[in-house]
């Protein structure tokens, strides 16, 4: 079973604002796609068009309240995992954003970090000891842990493999 | 300790006798809805796993309904993977085009949903469904593909919010005014994870029509669902389209609520959301008369038969302002027809407004009025997000299909009750 990394270095791109949408995140007008590559290119289009410019692979997404509110295109998480977005840390989640997220094996991870971080600063997730880090500045902090049930999710690589294990296992 | 309709429902459909908010449970699902952005994806993951054939056709609903007519090739190809996946699938439950409506409006009005069911789509406004009873909600393209090769999926059982409607929504105000005012007073996360649920003697006067407005923008205020007893309207509602049998829940009376609002619908008045925020709702009187470049009314939460008479009804024997644009989305094929039967279409016509087919259009900045830059839309529509109905440089106003009416005809936003009155004295 691929355990869940227990350490993840890269750098902020801060948007300390609650709220931000997956209208924001890719808009509608690319819908009419679902690859991730191609997602990608539009990724945070709408809220800061330079995103797709700065991002390099392994990088955090730092936001406020209730990240990635709004419908529920999984096209969201997509878009951002393909512009090399490896973890975002935002204060809260929309509901369908998180599960989206969990159900794709992807690090949402829930912590009020926006007044300790900017742009470009150099983070670290580190898992194990439960802390988040600005390693450019020095400041940590706690984050609310992964449920049992995510990390299992998580570590089966989404909900699709995870419900296949299971069937495997019953069959 | 009591349990809520929702903790019912899922405890029945995950083998249980009863649930408690925060548990997860796998529940089995009546009804998955499919659409042409969010199933393709789910379609592909399915494959990519060597999964071939979805657990039950017969349990799925298939419309093409966002990007259609075909906006554009790459639409056109989603559309056409829908299509081909659901012959493959032998799902007959398949509205074409020309048959075709917005998912969340038509699986009701066909009569697919009812109460007691669990539904989910991968849409977030599947919220809308809970105003017949079953619990009913949003899941992205991973969720559905579960849901399509397995027919059940986990669910955190959500805490339920209690919302208790009295007395009679005043003249010239509708349900949407009811949504608007309430997440104005709860805001955009007001209530996430919770399911809505809403009674109380104001919930009486309210249509189906009416009641479907206010559970769809559940997740305009964060929610899971929102939910509302299957009374005696609801069930002459669904009787009216299907023979299939339901089981009705109810919550018990010491069900446990994380928190209760009372709100007297007596004291509502028109409320225009105003940019950029489905909470940023203030009753008329209080904004400011701000010219509109377009009107837009349609869409799942607003496109219905008594939405578009509501609009008729003011439109009539006016025309839509010089400088001002006014674009008629009926949400179903059902819908666009009956308006057509009642003349509906021509007073729309002879108004100066456009009247399309059904479609998602420009409710998500897809096509049919999408906004260019600095342009101001005044929309039944659910969200006013940055850039949801075009340049993320335009701005949205929510508001109910009468005041959008009214505000076609003066170009500037305009309290409905101005021509209602006329309308009422015309006819005494
Ligand atoms: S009409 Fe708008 S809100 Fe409703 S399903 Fe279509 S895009 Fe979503």
């Amino acid at each position: 079973m691929p355990e869940l990394p227990t350490n993840l270095k890269g750098f902020a791109h801060v948007y300390d604002r609650a709220h931000i949408n997956t209208d924001e995140i890719i808009p509608a007008r690319y819908l009419n796609v679902h690859e991730e590559a191609e997602l990608a290119k539009y990724a945070m289009e709408d809220i800061d068009v330079d995103f797709v410019k700065r991002v390099k692979p392994g990088d955090f997404v730092i936001a406020g309240d209730n990240f990635g509110c709004g419908s529920s295109r999984e096209h969201a998480i997509w878009a951002l995992r393909g512009a090399g977005i490896k973890v975002i840390v935002a204060k809260s989640y929309s509901r369908i954003f998180f599960r989206n997220a969990i159900n794709n094996g992807f690090l949402a991870i829930e912590a009020d970090f926006c007044d300790n971080v900017k742009n470009g600063d150099e983070v670290e997730l580190d898992l194990t000891a439960g802390k988040f880090r600005n390693l450019s500045s020095g400041k940590e902090a706690s984050f609310v842990p992964v449920s049992d049930f995510a990390r299992e999710l998580i570590e089966d690589g989404g909900l699709l493999p995870h419900i296949q294990k299971k069937a495997a296992k019953a069959a | 300790m009591g349990m809520t309709i929702t903790e019912k429902i899922l405890a029945a459909h995950s083998g249980r006798d009863s649930v408690v908010p925060g548990e997860i449970v796998n529940a089995k699902l009546d009804l998955i809805v499919c659409h042409d952005v969010t199933t393709p994806p789910a379609v592909a993951m399915l494959k990519k796993l060597g999964i071939n054939k979805v657990h039950d056709p017969k349990k799925i609903l298939v419309t093409p309904d966002h990007f259609v007519p075909n906006k554009d090739i790459k639409s056109a190809e989603l559309s056409k993977q829908l299509r081909e996946w659901r012959i493959e699938q032998g799902i007959e439950r398949y509205y074409e085009i020309g048959n075709h409506g917005i998912c969340h409006a038509i699986a009701p009005e066909q009569g697919h949903v009812l109460p007691g069911q669990t539904i989910v789509c991968g849409d977030s406004h599947t919220t809308t469904m809970g105003a017949l009873g079953t619990f009913s909600s949003g899941v992205g393209s991973t969720d559905l593909a579960a849901a399509l090769a397995t027919g059940e999926l986990w669910f955190k059982v959500p805490e339920s919010m209690l919302f208790e409607l009295n007395g009679d929504l005043p003249f010239g105000v509708y349900s949407k005014d009811i949504i608007l005012y309430v997440i104005s007073k709860i805001g955009v996360d007001g209530a996430r994870y919770r399911a809505m649920e809403y009674r109380g003697s104001g919930l009486k006067s309210l249509t189906m029509e009416a009641r479907f407005t206010i559970t769809n923008m559940a997740i305009e205020a964060g929610g899971k669902s929102g939910i509302m007893p299957a009374d005696s309207i609801a069930e002459d509602y669904v009787k009216a389209r299907t023979s299939e049998s339901y089981t009705i829940y109810n919550s018990d009376e010491d069900a446990n609520y994380s928190e209760r609002f009372t709100i007297n619908l007596n004291e509502l008045e028109p409320i225009v959301a105003l940019p950029d925020l489905p909470s940023n709702g203030r009753f008329i009187g209080e904004i400011k008369r701000e010219k509109m470049d377009q009107v837009y009314i349609g869409s799942c939460t607003n496109g219905r038969i008594e939405d578009l008479r509501i609009a008729a009804q003011i439109f009539k024997g006016n025309k839509v302002a010089d400088g001002t644009r006014a674009i008629v989305v009926p949400a179903t094929t059902e819908v666009w027809k009956t308006a057509m039967k009642e003349g509906l279409l021509e007073i729309f016509a002879d108004a100066g407004c456009v009247v399309s087919t059904a479609t998602c259009g420009a409710c998500l900045g897809g096509h049919m009025g999408v906004l260019g830059a600095e342009e101001k839309c005044l929309s039944t529509t659910n969200r006013n997000f940055v850039g949801r109905m075009g340049s993320p440089k335009s701005k949205v106003y929510l508001a109910s299909p009468a005041t959008a009416a009214a505000t076609a005809i003066t170009g500037t936003i305009t309290d409905p009750r101005e021509f209602l009155k006329k309308t009422a004295a015309a006819a005494a």
